[in-house]
């Protein structure tokens, strides 16, 4: 602990701020672990399952969502904030009440579903320049304040004046903050996606959501948090544990019947364990939900909490699988086969996250939520989430064809990142009939980026390609650049065919 | 019109997702066989139907082609790695891989893809040497799938009776216009462009010419007054036109006795306010 707090204080790539929440870090660590089982603390140990290095002792839920809507209605008691009557005393109470939002990454990751929040605000005689200047005043101090990629504000799916600017501003600015999601409903203007199409063309912004599956997930007080992390909105995830399908395969003698039949039980046991202890830490140790002015002024409630359960590495997992039946060369996403193995794996998880009762989890009905989790900078060879291997995508129709089957099952969120060629920037309708239909198809999320974009996803978050660029000498202004940077070594992301964000928070390293 | 059997085309490759070829997302099939010889022709290996002369057998390093026993020239899609030795190979601008394909083939495919299309284009080679196919391939099309337009992409060397066969199933097209000057043409094209104008014409005035490319060269095809005179002659049947300015490159050109420039991108801005004076179409630099 001593030596890691030297490291961090002495450092010249970490800004005053980045050290501090860096000690944090440290401190947390230095306390006991919840209790955990002999089985489980190896598990976690080894890196089977995995707590996202969230910390030893969970203070503040992963992610918080509070209700910006009510807050805006009542004002709020701790902050002593009356509720707002014009749009800029609105933009300014959203701002201070954005310093106060706990979660893992220290910054909020949820700024609320904003055109519906500001549309109220809006007169009907204010021009759209005032408009755009105000709201980029407003993002100017978003991207400078919430330095963090994880920092994701949602809009739609109705058209409106607010959603309109906040695209001209966002390809004016050109900022990796804040993260944002378009939800798309059947009833979404084709015109308003368009209009959020040129956006990814020079932000690389937003993700497309499927808003009807959404909703039958988790009603319509919804929002996309953090990278793609569907939750309840007055709601949030107290934890997010991760089970490494890749891991538990080597573990196993068997074929994919005994795995699933076998080996699944017992690690989505474990794993569901580890969540609990953090779960049971959180909220009887620590007593957020007792003492956080967001849980006593009702703008967030327990019930509508609950874990996020997550796997990745299913890639890796499949072809081992595929190899213990004698078929070596059978690739994920290409081979029917490997594809309906993947599909079993996936499906059986599901089935096994639904049956184990945890405490606290009134968000899911009592059960965590299923998430494919895209990594971390520290995932070695292991393929983030269910996402098919960088670099060995099949052809988009085929590619969705093999990913949109199980996206259901993944109501806190999936994400396989497409990627498409310059050539589509002169016509966008093109992307918008394929966002269209691969929502209709059953996908959950579409994001695509552009080969020759500035900004790239890693696993989940934007990274602008410029800032990683003499890192370790200089230091980065937002903190997730650390991850990207760490990330883009291990992934070899920007080789990929697709590029795509990862969501990551504090590294071990 | 429907025919008991519907024809087949004699397909060079499909596409399942284009952002290239039409408005929005298209499905794209391109045909084998083309009535021109454009000098600049970017593809030049879908010109003519394959002799069966079994030249790229021989230099196939994947043994995907063999010769069957009727001496026609097979092609295994599974074993072919792609490398395109045999189009490198072919003296003849034709390819081994071009192969018969049925409608119901097609529809197949493109059924598939529909959730994710604005429509279907046929493009080639020259779509409008097999008529008959496109228009039982667009009637197919329009018969399961209403929701999905069927364009075509031409060079426009076309007879009035092609356009009217298809009039019924055919939401549109989209012409190259090599040149307006009938010597130049006849220079790039080794033919005369008068059906193309005609074409131009009559798809106008039927409302179904979705755009009018120009592939422009330096110093061939791209005098300031040549375009002002085209530009003219456009505005002439719809102010408004969709006008799609390419600029010429080499990627995919056979070597040529004409000496062949790329414009800079500072020359196709010029094009497009060359032809912006003449009338306010809807112009797209490329």
């Amino acid at each position: 602990m001593h030596s890691q707090a030297e490291a961090i204080v002495t450092s010249r790539a970490f800004g005053y701020d980045q050290k501090l929440r860096r000690l944090a870090a440290v401190a947390d660590n230095a306390l006991p672990y919840p209790a955990l089982s002999p089985l489980a603390a190896e598990a976690l140990e080894a890196r089977v399952i995995c707590d996202m290095y969230e910390g030893n002792r969970p203070y503040t839920p992963r992610y918080v969502l509070p209700d910006y809507a009510k807050a805006l209605r009542q004002g709020v008691a701790y902050l002593e904030l009356e509720p707002p009557t014009t749009l800029d005393d609105a933009l300014s109470f959203l701002t201070i009440l954005y310093s106060q939002v706990p979660s893992v990454t220290t910054y909020p990751v949820y700024l609320g579903d904003l055109d519906a929040l500001l549309e109220p605000f809006v007169p009907s005689d204010l021009p759209d320049a005032e408009l755009d200047a105000k709201l980029r005043r407003f993002w100017i101090q978003l991207d400078r304040m919430l330095p963090d990629a994880f920092v994701h504000a949602n809009v739609g799916p109705s058209d409106g004046r607010v959603v309109r600017s906040i695209w001209r501003v966002e390809r004016s600015l050109r900022q990796v903050v804040p993260n944002l999601t378009l939800k798309v409903s059947p009833q979404t203007p084709d015109d308003l996606i368009a209009d959020a199409v040129r956006t990814v063309f020079e932000t690389g912004k937003p993700h497309f959501v499927n808003h009807p599956m959404m909703v039958a997930d988790h009603g319509t007080e919804y929002a996309v948090v953090s990278c793609y992390n569907s939750l309840k909105v007055r709601g949030g995830a107290h934890s997010l544990v991760r089970l490494n399908l890749k891991e538990a395969v080597a573990r196993h003698v068997g074929d994919a019947d005994s795995f699933c039949v076998e080996a699944l039980p017992h690690w989505v046991e474990l794993t569901a364990e580890l969540g609990e202890a953090r779960i049971r830490s959180l909220v009887e140790e620590q007593g957020f939900f007792e003492s956080n002015f967001l849980a006593t002024e009702g703008l967030v409630e327990l019930d509508r909490f609950s874990l996020m359960f997550g796997i990745f590495g299913l890639a890796e997992c499949v072809h081992e699988l595929m190899a213990r039946e004698g078929r070596p060369d059978a690739r994920y996403g290409h081979d029917e086969r490997a594809n309906a193995v993947a599909h079993q794996v996936v499906r059986r998880v599901a089935e096994l996250v639904g049956e184990r009762p945890l405490p606290y989890c009134g968000g899911g009905g009592g059960f965590a939520y299923l998430h494919s989790q895209s990594g971390i900078d520290l995932d070695l060879d292991t393929t983030a989430g269910t996402r098919i291997p960088v670099g060995d995508e099949p052809g988009m129709l085929e590619h969705i064809e093999v990913s949109a089957p199980v996206h259901e099952l993944f109501a806190a969120g999936i994400s396989d990142i497409f990627h498409v060629d310059d050539t589509v920037k002169r016509n966008p309708e093109a992307m918008v009939d394929v966002i269209r239909g691969a929502l209709a198809v059953g996908m959950r999320d579409f994001t695509f980026n552009l080969d020759s974009n500035e900004f790239i996803r890693i696993t989940g978050y934007l990274v602008r390609k410029s800032d990683l660029v003499g890192l370790e000498e200089h230091g980065a202004r937002h903190s997730s650049d650390y991850l990207a940077a760490t990330a883009e070594i291990n992934h070899t992301v920007t080789t990929r065919a697709i590029k795509r964000v990862i969501a990551a928070e504090l590294s071990p390293k | 019109m429907t025919l008991a059997t519907p024809v087949a085309g004699l397909v060079t490759d499909v596409i399942e997702f284009s952002a290239v070829d039409g408005p929005g997302n298209r499905f794209v099939v391109f045909t084998q066989g083309c009535n021109f010889n454009c000098v600049a022709c970017h593809n030049p290996y879908t010109i003519n139907p394959c002799i069966d002369c079994g030249l790229c057998v021989d230099t196939c390093p994947s043994g995907a082609l063999g010769l069957d026993a009727s001496g026609h020239i097979t092609w295994d899609a599974a074993t072919c790695s792609g490398s395109d030795v045999c189009i490198a190979t072919c003296p003849y601008d034709s390819t081994p891989k071009a192969r018969a394909m049925a409608v119901d083939a097609l529809l197949g495919r493109i059924r598939r893809a529909a959730p994710f299309l604005s429509g279907v284009t046929v493009s080639g080679g020259e779509a409008t040497q097999q008529a008959g196919f496109v228009r039982d391939l667009f009637a197919a099309v329009k018969a399961e799938l209403p929701g999905l337009t069927c364009f075509v992409d031409s060079n426009g060397a076309a007879p009035v009776s092609t356009w009217d066969l298809l009039d019924p199933v055919m939401d549109a097209a989209m012409i190259d216009l090599k040149c307006l000057d009938d010597g130049i043409h006849r220079r790039l094209v080794q033919a005369s462009n008068a059906e193309v104008l005609e074409s131009i014409r009559l798809l106008a005035g039927r409302g179904k010419l979705h755009e009018v490319r120009l592939l422009l060269m330096p110093g061939q095809n791209d005098s300031d007054d040549l375009l002002a005179r085209t530009g003219a002659w456009l505005a002439s049947m719809d102010p408004r036109m969709r006008v799609k300015v390419i600029g010429f490159r080499h990627h995919g050109v056979r070597p040529s006795a004409v000496p062949l420039l790329e414009p800079s991108a500072e020359q196709r801005e010029h094009y497009a306010d060359v032809l912006r004076r003449e009338s306010d179409f809807e112009l797209v630099v490329v």
